[in-house]
């Protein structure tokens, strides 16, 4: 069944089909409960699975980590939610030091399957703390999987399989892209549901690859339209998946098209960006017809809403980026 | 416990729990407290609702301000102007303060200007004043992070040596009752306790973190807390202007004077939404509502001063009128700010030069200005 959805109640579909399938999965969080998250996202679970499933929790990101790892201890799913991408840090303590590391501690005995959901990322005018794109903290440690969804199809497919895998996972969702709406396959099955460790080319294209994931992604996929007017083709790639990272897909692109441009909203000095283009300049070295450039946030703070425009990459700053690379 | 007997909110109960430390019933009558005197000049009480009146208007304009979209946000702190200002006219010019987001009244008592409130709200900064110029620090939108600075603080205090002394300072931490929670306000109690530190923690317990109210967070009043930590800890009607006074004055005291930390826990209630863009009624109780606005801080000095001829009509008109004068000037004020230039990004980033910073913004420029031709 094909239903057009916005981001936000995808996931909240999402949620409710993993709650459904399996008793011992549970969302917990601030405010996730009776209104169904700053967002809505959780909206109306805890009515309809009740408080034992749908729990809101006291006021504490670390004790929220920390006690879905007990719960997962002891054989639950845990599907957390940090309201917002700056508050995930009092919890940053359980997640890099305790849950991404109890399954090599333990010789692989303990699973976690903890899911850490974020709203992420800016324009949406909020105050301090509400637009951060803390991805590269958590990419750098070992034993986290690393996604982010871009659309309303993927925040469904991809919550669900979150919550299947065995792993801890962090789980980017685009606040900006929360109202966004598009068709969602909501029928029962996973059969043709893309892997969630996957890249997808969205857009095909000859001239350059443009690497982006969240919500950067309908941002690139605007350049690339913008281009196409100008007799240019990017090859936009939403990367879905930051850790494990589907290299091959990108390689296969960059290969092609000799150019590549990363784009996020994160600070691009030490930002995911930099890894991707290391790993293509190892890979594609000798097709590479300029560098992997990077458009992203200043290594500033982020700024204050008025100049958040100026902060974020938008199309234009995507077309810099790519004329930059064709003009190499 | 199933969802409907969350919902029997600790505002439901009509009774003010025994414990509560009040000065001023809601009916506007004077009672004694034998811990808690106080004495007051008719000028200070005219003063008090003065302050009260004003901070209330001034948050009822940037409510207003923010639903024409001139505010990004605004927390508003409609209910809680007797444990702000109360609080905020105990302390010395001396004491330091530590709020939270919501702390407009301190604010106003600490001489800030509500411009700069706005002017943050508005996105124009990320904070933007220096918590020197009026011993008021930064607003802190993560949650209890600011206990632990003012814990810090406290004990820089006590070390200059001055505790006892005419140059002693008080530090008041604010925070809300969901922050209890967490675990910096857990740590900052423990620090405080365990050196002694000069220092008042002043919970204003609103009844709702968002949508969550007291009983996901506690299920012992807030301010048995302290007892557990090794500090006093008191509740005190939050929405008696005068009780708020006497008891954090006295606990400033108890702090100059090297006695220790204090936990106040002002019990109170949030009468707006959590901010402009929360809707309360998705988990509120109407009734709940009701019965606090019966508790309302401004109409019961009010009702006092009337009954013992403190001020008359013209007064009160006046006051009125210059809230509303206020009001307007605030308004025009705020509407009248530009926006930052786009180079403020890089501004103020590190206290020394760094080559990164020079590097992006010079290519920024040059990029801006790529668009003038
Ligand atoms: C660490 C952290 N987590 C979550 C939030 C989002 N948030 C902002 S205010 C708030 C509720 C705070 O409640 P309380 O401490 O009672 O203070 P109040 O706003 O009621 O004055 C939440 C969850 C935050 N700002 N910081």
């Amino acid at each position: 069944m094909t239903e057009t959805l916005t981001l936000a109640k995808a996931m909240n579909e999402g949620l409710r089909r993993a709650l459904d399938d399996d008793p011992k999965v549970l969302v917990m969080g601030e405010d996730v409960g009776r209104l169904g998250g700053v967002f809505r996202v959780t909206d109306g679970l805890q009515k309809d699975f009740g408080e034992e499933r749908v729990i809101d929790t006291p006021l504490a990101e670390s004790g929220i980590v920390g006690t879905a790892i007990g719960l997962a201890l002891r054989g639950y799913r845990p599907v957390v939610e940090i309201q917002f991408d700056g508050f995930v840090f009092p919890a940053a303590d359980q997640i890099i030091t305790q849950l991404a590391k109890m399954r090599l501690r333990s010789l692989g005995a303990v699973r976690l399957p903890v899911v850490i959901r974020i709203p992420c990322g800016g324009g949406i005018g909020a105050v301090e703390h509400h637009s951060e794109s803390p991805e590269a903290y958590f990419t750098h440690t070992a034993g986290l999987r690393v996604v982010a969804c871009s659309n309303p199809s993927d925040a469904y497919t991809m919550i669900q399989q979150a919550v299947t895998c065995d792993d801890p996972v962090i789980f980017f969702e685009p606040k900006r892209r929360y109202w966004d709406k598009a068709p969602v396959d909501t029928a029962p099955g996973r059969d043709g549901w893309t892997p969630f460790d996957r890249a997808r080319v969205v857009n095909p294209g000859e001239d350059v690859t443009v690497l982006a994931y969240g919500p950067m992604v309908k941002t690139c996929l605007e350049a690339a339209s913008a281009a196409l007017e100008e007799g240019r083709t990017l090859e936009v790639i939403d990367l879905r998946s930051l850790n494990p990272l589907d290299i091959d897909t990108v390689v296969s692109s960059v290969e092609r098209t000799g150019r590549c441009v990363v784009v996020h909203e994160a600070p691009v000095f030490n930002g995911y960006g930099a890894e991707l283009a290391a790993r293509i300049t190892e890979r594609c070295f000798y097709h590479l017809e300029a560098p992997v450039l990077r458009v992203g946030g200043f290594s500033t703070p982020y700024p204050p809403s008025r100049l958040e425009d100026h902060y974020l990459p938008d199309l234009d700053r995507v077309l810099d980026g790519v004329d930059r690379a064709m003009g190499w | 416990m199933t969802i409907d007997s969350a919902r029997e909110a600790p505002g439901l109960t009509e009774a003010p729990p025994p414990e509560l430390i009040q000065l001023l019933t809601p009916e506007g009558i004077r009672v004694e407290h034998p811990d808690y005197p106080l004495d007051l000049s008719p000028e200070e009480i005219r003063g008090l609702y003065r302050d009260l009146v004003m901070v209330r208007k001034v948050d009822l304009e940037a409510v207003a301000l923010t639903r024409q979209g001139e505010l990004g946000l605004w927390a508003s702190l409609l209910g809680q102007e007797a444990a702000q200002v109360g609080s905020g006219r105990a302390l010395a010019e001396r004491d330091m303060v530590f709020p939270t987001y919501r702390e407009h009244g301190v604010a106003w008592c600490r001489g800030l200007d509500p411009l700069r409130l706005l002017a943050l709200f508005r996105g124009l900064s990320n904070c933007g004043w220096d918590p020197a110029e009026h011993n008021f620090h930064l607003y802190t939108i993560v949650i209890g992070s600011q206990t632990l600075h003012a814990a810090g603080y406290a004990m820089g205090v006590q070390r200059d040596g001055v505790l006892g002394t005419e140059n002693a300072a008080g530090t008041i931490a604010y925070f809300g009752d969901g922050a209890t929670s967490q675990g910096d306000v857990n740590e900052a109690f423990v620090f405080a306790s365990v050196f002694n530190a000069p220092i008042v923690f002043f919970c204003q317990n609103n009844q709702w973190a968002i949508s969550e109210p007291l009983e996901k967070q506690s299920r012992i009043p807030l301010y048995k807390r302290a007892q557990g930590f090794g500090f006093p800890g008191l509740r005190v009607d939050g929405n008696d202007v005068f009780a708020c006074l006497a008891v954090t004055r006295r606990a400033l005291e108890a702090a100059r004077t090297g006695q220790g930390p204090t936990l106040i826990e002002a019990y109170t209630y949030r009468m707006g939404a959590h901010t402009t863009t929360d809707d309360p009624t998705r988990y509120r109780l109407a009734a709940e509502l009701e019965s606090w606005k019966l508790k309302d801080p401004i109409e019961r000095v009010k009702a006092y001063m009337v009954k013992n001829e403190l001020a008359d009509a013209a007064f009160f008109d006046e006051v009125d009128a210059e809230a509303k004068r206020y009001a307007t000037d605030l308004r025009r004020r705020c509407l009248e700010m530009p926006d930052p230039e786009p180079l403020a990004i890089f501004e103020n980033v590190y206290a020394e030069g760094h080559s990164l910073i020079s590097e992006e913004q010079r290519r920024f420029a040059e990029y801006l200005e790529s668009f003038d031709d």
